[in-house]
């Protein structure tokens, strides 16, 4: 059995009145690239929030590659949230700071880079993700969304992490975009072995790119003692899944022949 | 009247109690979280920089305009009341006098909780709103450290010096005023001026701007870290920034004005007899 990279236990999290999650379990082993699932208001990305820590759950514990999160100190937990990588929804980059600063702000944080270090990881990073490093000296309100995106990769990837999160990478992209990000993702794990997260509506980005999907169900739509997790399986399972619940989401969408992105397929030739 | 009727102010009162408290509390909180965070180390220099500029260098038109009116205003409204006592040569002892103790840092620092804290407040929001806050979280950095501390540091450093301006400029516009519109003596303006006003009624307007501008940039802070969603809710946050900051100003000035007090009369106790012999009357206690 494969170590586990992010672990939620019993986690529940509530809004005021609202139970978003209640009593979640969820184990994300190293290496793997699981898509979380489920129609809007079902915690998706609260929960990715919560695996990252970026939000506290009411209860529940959180385990960041086996250590409860709760045992560490502020700066313990600052170093290991350093091995967690997190692309926003919409990209999140600083609007007053240049791409170059944006992507250069986690490794100046750390401390232990030189300039000429910052430097070297920026352009590379930048290029893996496809970018003309001529960009760096733009805002971000100068760049399209989609380089925002890749922007926004880039900067998660300039520390390296081991873990990668997906907010909604394709949200709000046109196909070749979203086809860009879908195979970024996937170049990502094949490159640097990173254990993946994503949190999408589209199926496509699923077919590409997910070894495992977890599909969530609102809270307030289950019995108390009914699990959130509606599904966890492959997709092959999810295409054959019975669950009507799964079936109504899924629909027609899925192939019955995944197409998972090729590892052959370079970045750059998409970008 | 129905019980429900009686119950239903009372309850609204309760609510909005609950509300002050609640709101003060999380205002006590964050400004506890932030020298927690000023603990662990102080923001570097490349993120401070910009945001003193933005604070003192960006404010000081604003704070011209404001010194000059005020001086001009004072002059305006004392004179005639000072001419009926024939007694206008003394106008730059009032004006200087009021204007070092009372009306600049006050009106200074509404005027920056209106510049300087509405745009922090809806800077931060919109930061949040857009997940740029959990965006610094994410990258190994504190938000608070990053994002309050350096604005709080440049509106406690630089809100007193931009007073001091407003005060300089005040007492220059009121002693133009008066010496080429009212026909003042110029020597007499300075001379009552210098002879009343004393160094310590000048810090003691300096240091209630210290506090004005430390209560601007938390409140302003606060509101901008947990402002609501959307454009709305940054709008909210921004105008909330105004109205608290303004309520502060005053409240800490009333709290500050009394303590200084109290301070000066423990110092210099003589300083109590000449005012009472002067005026005629005590005060109760040292106020």
């Amino acid at each position: 059995m494969s170590a586990s990279a992010i672990e939620l236990r019993n986690i529940s999290c509530e809004f005021g009145s609202q139970k978003v999650l209640w009593d979640l379990n969820l184990k994300i082993s190293v290496g793997e690239t699981v898509a979380i699932v489920g129609e809007s208001g079902c915690g998706k990305s609260v929960t990715m929030k919560v695996m990252m820590q970026l939000l506290k759950p009411n209860s529940g514990q959180l385990k960041w590659f086996g250590q409860d999160v709760r045992t560490l100190t502020v700066q313990e937990q600052r170093d290991q949230r350093l091995r967690l990588g997190y692309l926003f929804q919409g990209a999140a980059l600083f609007d007053s700071l240049t791409i170059y600063e944006n992507v250069a702000f986690g490794l100046r944080q750390v401390g232990r880079y030189s300039e000429q270090q910052i430097q070297q990881i920026v352009v590379s990073r930048l290029e893996e993700v496809g970018l003309d490093i001529e960009i760096i000296r733009k805002r971000p309100s100068e760049i399209s969304g989609g380089m925002q995106k890749r922007v926004g990769l880039a900067r998660a990837l300039a520390l390296s992490p081991e873990v990668m999160f997906y907010d909604e990478p394709t949200t709000g992209l046109d196909p070749v975009n979203s086809r860009r990000i879908d195979d970024l993702i996937h170049s990502v794990k094949q490159a640097h072995g990173v254990t993946g997260i994503i949190v999408t509506h589209d199926l496509r980005t699923v077919q590409r790119v997910a070894d495992r999907i977890v599909m969530l169900y609102p809270r307030r739509k289950l019995a108390d003692d009914d699990s959130q997790v509606i599904f966890d399986g492959t997709l092959a399972e999810l295409a054959s899944s019975t669950d009507a619940r799964v079936k109504e989401y899924v629909g027609d969408e899925l192939n019955a022949t995944p197409q998972k992105t090729s590892p052959s397929h370079k970045v750059t030739e998409a970008a | 009247m129905t019980t429900s009727a009686i119950q239903n102010p009372i309850n609204t009162l309760g609510r909005a109690t609950q509300a002050f408290c609640g709101g003060f509390g999380s205002l006590i909180v964050f400004a506890l979280r932030m020298l927690a965070s000023v603990k662990r180390g102080l923001p570097r220099r490349h993120v401070v920089v910009p945001i003193l500029y933005e604070v003192g260098v960006r404010s000081v038109p604003v704070v011209l305009i404001t010194g000059t009116f005020i001086g001009m205003v004072l002059a305006v409204q004392t004179y005639q009341q000072f001419k009926m006592m024939h007694m206008e040569s003394r106008l730059g002892a009032i004006i200087t006098m009021t204007l070092v103790s009372e009306l600049g840092p006050v009106l200074a620092a509404t005027m920056l909780a209106g510049r300087v804290g509405s745009a922090m407040a809806a800077e931060l929001g919109t930061m949040r709103v857009t997940e740029q806050v959990h965006a610094i979280s994410a990258l190994g950095a504190d938000p608070i450290n990053y994002l309050v501390v350096p604005r709080v540091l440049a509106c406690v450093a630089l809100i007193p010096l931009l007073t001091a301006i407003a005060d300089s400029v005040g007492i220059l516009a009121g002693w133009l005023f008066s010496w080429q519109v009212l026909g003042i003596n110029s020597h007499q303006y300075w001379m009552y001026a210098v002879q009343f006003v004393t160094g310590w009624d000048v810090a003691a307007g300096l240091i209630k701007s210290v506090f004005f501008g430390c209560a601007i940039a938390i409140i302003a802070c606060q509101q901008g870290f947990h402002c609501g969603a959307g454009a709305e809710g940054v709008g909210r946050a921004a105008t909330q920034s105004f109205v608290l900051s303004f309520i502060a100003i005053l409240g800490l000035d009333f709290l500050l004005t009394v303590v200084l007090n109290n301070t000066y009369y423990l110092i210099w106790p003589e300083a109590v007899s000449l005012a009472t012999s002067f005026s005629g009357f005590a005060l109760p206690g040292a106020w």
